[in-house]
C-alpha cells in the first residue's frame, strides 16, 4: 500500500486542496452523469425476448417497448413519455449488459 | 479381546479417519498450494495441544447413493487446544473429504464446538475450505448453515470469533465469516462470493474470474469483508496468533497485559507532521511513536485506507487505535471509513478495550457517489459507536478537526473522557478558506481586489479561529499539550480510567444505523 511520494495529487475537500494519495476504489468510482431521458437503458443485464416497436413509430406513454428477461423474470419495459422511436440498438435473443442504451427516443413536434 | 488389542484397534480406526479424503485427495490439496485441514490446525495451535472431538461422526444421508459413502469425520475437524497457552476452540473444514461440503452432521460438529466455546468463554476459530452445501443432503445442509449463523450471532460480543478463509467459501457459507469478528484471507487461496462466476455468467452474461470476483485482494481492498490479508498460510497463522495475543478471550475479561516497553520509533514524534495542513504524512508513524515497543497490528490495512484502525499496547495494556490517515484521500471520512471505524469501535467496546482516537481530518468526502452511497447513514454509524461506547475514550487532535468530522471523531460532545490537542490543532467549523468565503462574502465581493481581500480574510480567520484555544476556552478540550508529552498523558489518562463506570439507559438493544 505504500506508494512513492511523487504520486501525491491535489485533492479538494471544500475550498482547500490537500496533497494525498488516492485509493483504488476512489479512482475507479463512477462519475455522475446526468440521465438522458431520451435514452432507454437496461437497469439489469438480461436477454431481449420481444420488441414491440419499430424505428420511426410514435409511441404513447405507458405502451410496451420490449421485454427484457433477467433473473428468470420477464421485465416489460414501457415508454416513459410519448415520443418517437429514433433508434433501436438491440436485437431479439441478444444478451445485453447493464446500462446498455436499448432504445433512443426523440421528441415529437406538436403538430 | 484384551485391552491392548482394543487400543490397537482404536489406533487403526483413528489413523484411517485422520487421513481425511485419503492420499490422492491430499496430494491434490497440496498441489493447489494448500495445507491439509489437520496441518492447519496443528500449525495454528501450540505444539501437542490439539484434542479432537467427534472424529467418528458419520453422515446419515440415505439418498442419491450417499448411503454407501463413508466421509471421514464428515468433512470437518473440530476440537480444542491452546494458542500462546490459552484455550481455544477450533474447527477446520477438510476439502479432501467430498470438497469439504457441508451436510447436517458436518454442521452439527461445528455448532457443537461453537456451543462449547460460548459456554467455556474461549475464542472460536473457524477455518473455511468448502465447496459449499452438500447438495445431496438438501434442506439438511441449509438447516446446518442456519444453525451456525444463529450461534455466530449468539456468541457475537461474548467471545472472539475468527474466520480463516483457506479455500472456496461460497453461497450461504460466506455468512458465517461475515458474522464473525475478524476474517483472514490468503492470496490466491481464499475465494468468497454469494454466487460464483458460473452462475453470474449464465444468468447475467457477465464474465469474471473467481479471483477478480471474490479473491483475497478483492475482499481485503474493495469490499472490506476481510480484515487481514496474507501472502501465504503460514503468514496468515502468524497474524492470527498475534491478534489472539492482543484481544481479551471473552467480554468478561481484559486482554492479557505484558511487560511495558518504551516505543523505539526512529523519528521524534513532534517532527512527523508537516506544519502545512495541506501536506500529508503517515499517521501510523504517530501510532508507532506512541505505542509500547512501537508495535501496531493494523486491522483492515488495505480497505478504506483513509482511516487507520488496529491494536497496540500502552503500558502493557491492549488499546484500540482509530486514526485519520492524511496520506490517503486527505484522511476524509467517507462511507467505507465510517463503516470500518464504527465496527472497530463497537468491537473494542464489547471487549473492554480502551480507545485512543488520533484526529487529523478535513471533513466528510463530498461527491454524488458518496451521497448516493448513503454517507449520511454510514457516517452516522461512527457517531453511534462512539456515543454508545463505555470503555475509556481518549482523543488527541493532531492537526485538523473540522466540521462534522470533529464531532464524529470521539469529540467531548459524544462522551470522550479525555480531549487533548496539539498546539498546531485547528478546531473549527470548516477549513479557513471555506469559512472566510462564507463569513466575509460581502467584503470579498465588494473589494477592489477580491483575491487580496479573500487572502486577508482567510489569514484573519486562521489567526482567530484555526487553533485549539477557542475549543479549549469552552472546555471542549481538556488540555493543549506538546507532542512529546502525548504518550505520558495517554498512560496517565488510562491509569485514571482504570475503574471507569459509565451508565447507559436500560434497553434490550439500540438501533444503530446499519
Amino acid at each position: 500500500m505504500q506508494t512513492e511520494k511523487t504520486e501525491y495529487v491535489d485533492f479538494a475537500v471544500t475550498a482547500r486542496k490537500y496533497k494525498t494519495l488516492l485509493t483504488k476504489k476512489y479512482i475507479n468510482r463512477k462519475p455522475w452523469v446526468d440521465p438522458n431521458p431520451y435514452e432507454i437503458q437496461s437497469i439489469i443485464p438480461g436477454t431481449i425476448i420481444s420488441i414491440f416497436v419499430e424505428e420511426g413509430d410514435v409511441v404513447n406513454e405507458g405502451a410496451p417497448l420490449l421485454v427484457l428477461e433477467a433473473m428468470k423474470m420477464l421485465n416489460r419495459i414501457e415508454m416513459p413519455f410519448t415520443a418517437r422511436i429514433k433508434k433501436i440498438n438491440v436485437e431479439l435473443g441478444v444478451r445485453i449488459p447493464k446500462e446498455t442504451i436499448m432504445i433512443e427516443l426523440e421528441a415529437v413536434d406538436n403538430e | 479381546m484384551s485391552l491392548k488389542k482394543n487400543i490397537i484397534a482404536l489406533r487403526q480406526k483413528k489413523a484411517i479417519v485422520e487421513k481425511g479424503g485419503g492420499d490422492k485427495a491430499i496430494e491434490k490439496q497440496v498441489a493447489m498450494g494448500k495445507m491439509t485441514a489437520r496441518d492447519r490446525i496443528l500449525a495454528l495451535l501450540d505444539v501437542d495441544s490439539f484434542h479432537e472431538y467427534d472424529l467418528f461422526v458419520e453422515h446419515e444421508e440415505r439418498n442419491f447413493g450417499m448411503e454407501s459413502k463413508v466421509l471421514a469425520g464428515d468433512g470437518v475437524i473440530t476440537g480444542t487446544g491452546t494458542m500462546n497457552g490459552a484455550s481455544i476452540c477450533i474447527y477446520a473444514q477438510d476439502f479432501t473429504v467430498m470438497g469439504g461440503s457441508l451436510g447436517l452432521k458436518h454442521a452439527r460438529k461445528i455448532t457443537k464446538i461453537m456451543d462449547h466455546a460460548l459456554k467455556m468463554k474461549v475464542p472460536c476459530i473457524g477455518i473455511n475450505d468448502s465447496g459449499g452445501a452438500r447438495i445431496q443432503e438438501g434442506i439438511g445442509a441449509l438447516a446446518g448453515y442456519g444453525e451456525i449463523f444463529y450461534r455466530n450471532t449468539m456468541s457475537s460480543g461474548v467471545i472472539p470469533q475468527i474466520s480463516v478463509i483457506l479455500g472456496p467459501c461460497a453461497g450461504g457459507a460466506v455468512y458465517s465469516p461475515a458474522l464473525t469478528d475478524f476474517v483472514f484471507v490468503v492470496e490466491n487461496i481464499s475465494k468468497m462470493f454469494i454466487t460464483g462466476p458460473n452462475v453470474i455468467e449464465t444468468v447475467l452474461g457477465e464474465k469474471i474470474s473467481q479471483e477478480d470476483l471474490g479473491g483475497a485482494r478483492v475482499h481485503a481492498e474493495i469490499t472490506g469483508n476481510a480484515h487481514f490479508f496474507a501472502l501465504n498460510e503460514m503468514e496468515c497463522f502468524e497474524q492470527i496468533k498475534e491478534l489472539v495475543s492482543l484481544i481479551p478471550h471473552s467480554n468478561l475479561k481484559k486482554a492479557v497485559s505484558v511487560e511495558p516497553k518504551e516505543p523505539n520509533f526512529k523519528k521524534n514524534i513532534g517532527d512527523i507532521i508537516p506544519s502545512d495542513p495541506k501536506q500529508p504524512y503517515d499517521v501510523r508513524d504517530i501510532i508507532h511513536a506512541l505505542a509500547d515497543d512501537s508495535k501496531f497490528l493494523e486491522v483492515h490495512e488495505l480497505w478504506a485506507a483513509n482511516i487507520v484502525i488496529g491494536f497496540g499496547r500502552l503500558n502493557g495494556e491492549t488499546i484500540g487505535f482509530v486514526a485519520n490517515q492524511p496520506m490517503y484521500l486527505a484522511g476524509v471520512l467517507d462511507c467505507d471509513a465510517s463503516d470500518k471505524a464504527a465496527r472497530f469501535i463497537r468491537y473494542c467496546d464489547a471487549f473492554n478495550i480502551p480507545i485512543v482516537t488520533l484526529e487529523d481530518m478535513p471533513g466528510y468526502l463530498p461527491g454524488v457517489d458518496q451521497e448516493h452511497a448513503g454517507v449520511i447513514r454510514h457516517g452516522a454509524k461512527m457517531l453511534y459507536a462512539y456515543s454508545e461506547a463505555t470503555v475509556p475514550k481518549i482523543t488527541v487532535i493532531l492537526r485538523k478537526a473540522y466540521g462534522g468530522g470533529y464531532i464524529a471523531m470521539n469529540s467531548r460532545h459524544l462522551g470522550a473522557d479525555f480531549m487533548l490537542a496539539w498546539p498546531g490543532a485547528e478546531i473549527a467549523v470548516m477549513g479557513p478558506e471555506g469559512a472566510a468565503n462564507i463569513i466575509f462574502r460581502k467584503e470579498i465581493m465588494e473589494a477592489e481586489d477580491e483575491d487580496a481581500m479573500r487572502q486577508q480574510k482567510v489569514l484573519e480567520y486562521i489567526e482567530k479561529f484555526a487553533n485549539p484555544y477557542v475549543a479549549a476556552s469552552k472546555g471542549y478540550i481538556d488540555a493543549v499539550i506538546e507532542p512529546s508529552e502525548t504518550r505520558e498523558l495517554l498512560l496517565h489518562a488510562l491509569e485514571v480510567s482504570k475503574n471507569k463506570d459509565d451508565y447507559r439507559p436500560a434497553k434490550k438493544h439500540g438501533i444503530p444505523p446499519f
